[in-house]
């Protein structure tokens, strides 16, 4: 009993927000991972729109590239992509700042984080769209395009509106992934949530709290974004009736 | 004022297509068919399937794009390629607008309710504000029987109620003429009845229509003139009383039997 209320009194000491309480540094590292995830699954919702748009009526080239960078980039592991685009891409633009008499420049973690991640999403987000567009009744396109409505105004207003429901489940999938590929980012030195526990464990060595709470903060997350997700599927189903009725 | 008719004058055309042709690769589906509508008539078009009497009718507001002909619009002509494709995607665009089409199986947009669905239209592209769209919009609905329904989704309506939405839907547009394709197919049969009531009610009002339809009886009472394409040609037409009473063609005389 002693000892047991001596374990937990360390592992709040250590969990603690103040100094030397590792607390405050965990939230940091989960404040980043959530941020570079919004941030890569917007980008990422952005190229997938173009992209499924691109695929479904873009010019034989334009499908082409399409192709290509969805298929390179569902092929390759996150990490290896990570590691490519990270370090390659750094490097070719400081190759290219200093080529115009420039000095070498350190890129902003959370924007190097933001974009790599974002392009990886982009390719699956293109794919789950894609199908989305496809599932919307035609009759309902047509009728938008009969009554004369311009075709940007039709995507924004009749398309992707109608296409929402069938997307939401894909895209939850989505962003639950993306949640978790930021912890990638740690192979890159950026102190997103699982760089922080790293951190706090190896100074302290207590390995199985931190994890642990990281764990939990992830899972918390999670749940959380389930939520948020099926509130916004029951919205996006508005109108409709559920099979069965 | 006297009416046209009373002058003796002409009325205005509202549609006119010469010798419009379609192809789906190597099958001819429409070879070479006319139509004129002036300002208050009402022109069935009749078939069986396959017949290309609803091709003929998408093809007047571009829905399908003609490989051949010309089309006409209250007098504009629609700019046309060689191979018939619009040159001008502004013209049909506004073309659209002034031609309220309804289709087959209703199309109401599913994520928007009755009320949004007739303001959608006139509001973003037509630029009308917002609560004279809505006047607009209650006026018309409350015409085809719908006034209760303004917040309803449409699939938690029935067939003949999403009809009428979608013909009030047409008419917020304020259009100068309306397309039916075959407005009543999709309907059970006691439903059918409701739907040709609005459009006869529309008819009675002087509204420029064409009605593709397999409602002979119905398109024998409410139309001006009746064309019967059969294979993608016009093989008989003229004014109702004389296309049903005394069919000439041998064909339009079976198909006459066939339906009745």
């Amino acid at each position: 009993m002693q000892s047991l209320g001596v374990l937990g009194a360390s592992t709040l000491d250590l969990l603690a927000f103040a100094p030397p309480g590792w607390g405050a540094t965990l939230l940091r590292g989960l404040w980043n991972s959530v941020l570079i995830a919004v941030g890569a699954y917007g980008l990422g919702l952005g190229i997938g729109v173009a992209g499924a748009y691109g695929k479904l009526y873009g010019s034989p080239w334009v499908k082409d590239l399409l192709a290509i960078y969805t298929t390179l980039v569902r092929a390759v592991p996150e990490l290896i992509l990570i590691l490519i685009l990270y370090f390659a891409v750094t490097d070719a633009v400081n190759q290219m700042i200093m080529a115009f008499g420039g000095g070498r420049i350190e890129i902003n973690g959370v924007v190097a984080g933001i974009a790599v991640l974002g392009v990886v999403q982009g390719a699956y987000s293109t794919e789950v769209l894609r199908g989305a567009i496809l599932a919307v009744p035609a009759g309902q396109i047509e009728a938008a395009r009969a009554m004369g409505m311009p075709a940007g105004l039709l995507a924004r207003r009749i398309t992707l509106p109608l296409m929402l429901s069938y997307a939401i489940p894909g895209l939850a999938n989505l962003w639950l992934t993306v949640t978790k590929d930021t912890a990638l980012l740690a192979v890159v030195g950026f102190a997103e949530l699982t760089q922080a526990t790293r951190q706090a464990a190896s100074t302290t060595k207590a390995f199985f709290t931190f994890y642990a709470a990281a764990g939990v903060l992830y899972l918390i997350l999670s749940i959380a974004s389930t939520f948020l997700f099926s509130r916004a599927e029951k919205w996006a189903r508005r109108g409709q009736r559920r099979t069965g009725d | 004022m006297p009416t046209p008719e009373e002058t003796g004058a002409a009325a205005p055309l509202a549609i006119a297509v010469r010798d419009l042709r379609k192809s789906f690769g190597t099958h001819d589906v429409l070879k070479g068919v006319s139509l004129t509508a002036r300002e208050g008539d009402v022109v069935a078009i009749i078939g069986g399937s396959g017949s290309g009497k609803s091709t003929m009718l998408r093809c007047i507001n571009f829905l399908e794009t003609p490989t051949a002909g010309s089309i006409e619009i209250g007098g504009e002509a629609v700019k046309m390629r060689a191979d018939g494709t619009p040159s001008d995607r502004r013209q049909i665009e506004k073309l659209r607008q002034s031609l309220g089409m309804v289709f087959q199986s209703f199309n109401l947009w599913t994520h928007k309710t009755v009320l949004e669905n007739l303001i959608e239209v006139p509001v973003h592209v037509l630029k009308t504000p917002k609560a004279e769209a809505t006047a607009r919009a209650r006026k018309l609905l409350a015409r085809v029987g719908l006034a209760e329904k303004e917040d309803a989704y449409p699939a938690f309506m029935s067939g003949g109620q999403q009809q009428r939405a979608a013909i009030a839907r047409a008419l917020c547009m304020e259009p100068r003429a309306m397309l039916f394709d075959e407005p009543t197919s999709a309907l059970d049969p006691e439903l059918v009845g409701e739907v040709l009531q609005v459009i006869r009610a529309l008819a009675d009002e002087g509204r420029t229509m064409i009605l593709v339809t397999h409602e002979m009886k119905f398109a024998r009472e409410v139309a001006s003139h009746v064309i019967y394409l059969h294979n993608g040609v016009i093989e008989e037409e003229g004014p109702p009383d004389a296309l049903f009473g005394a069919p000439k063609s041998d064909r339009l005389k079976q198909f006459l039997k066939s339906v009745s």
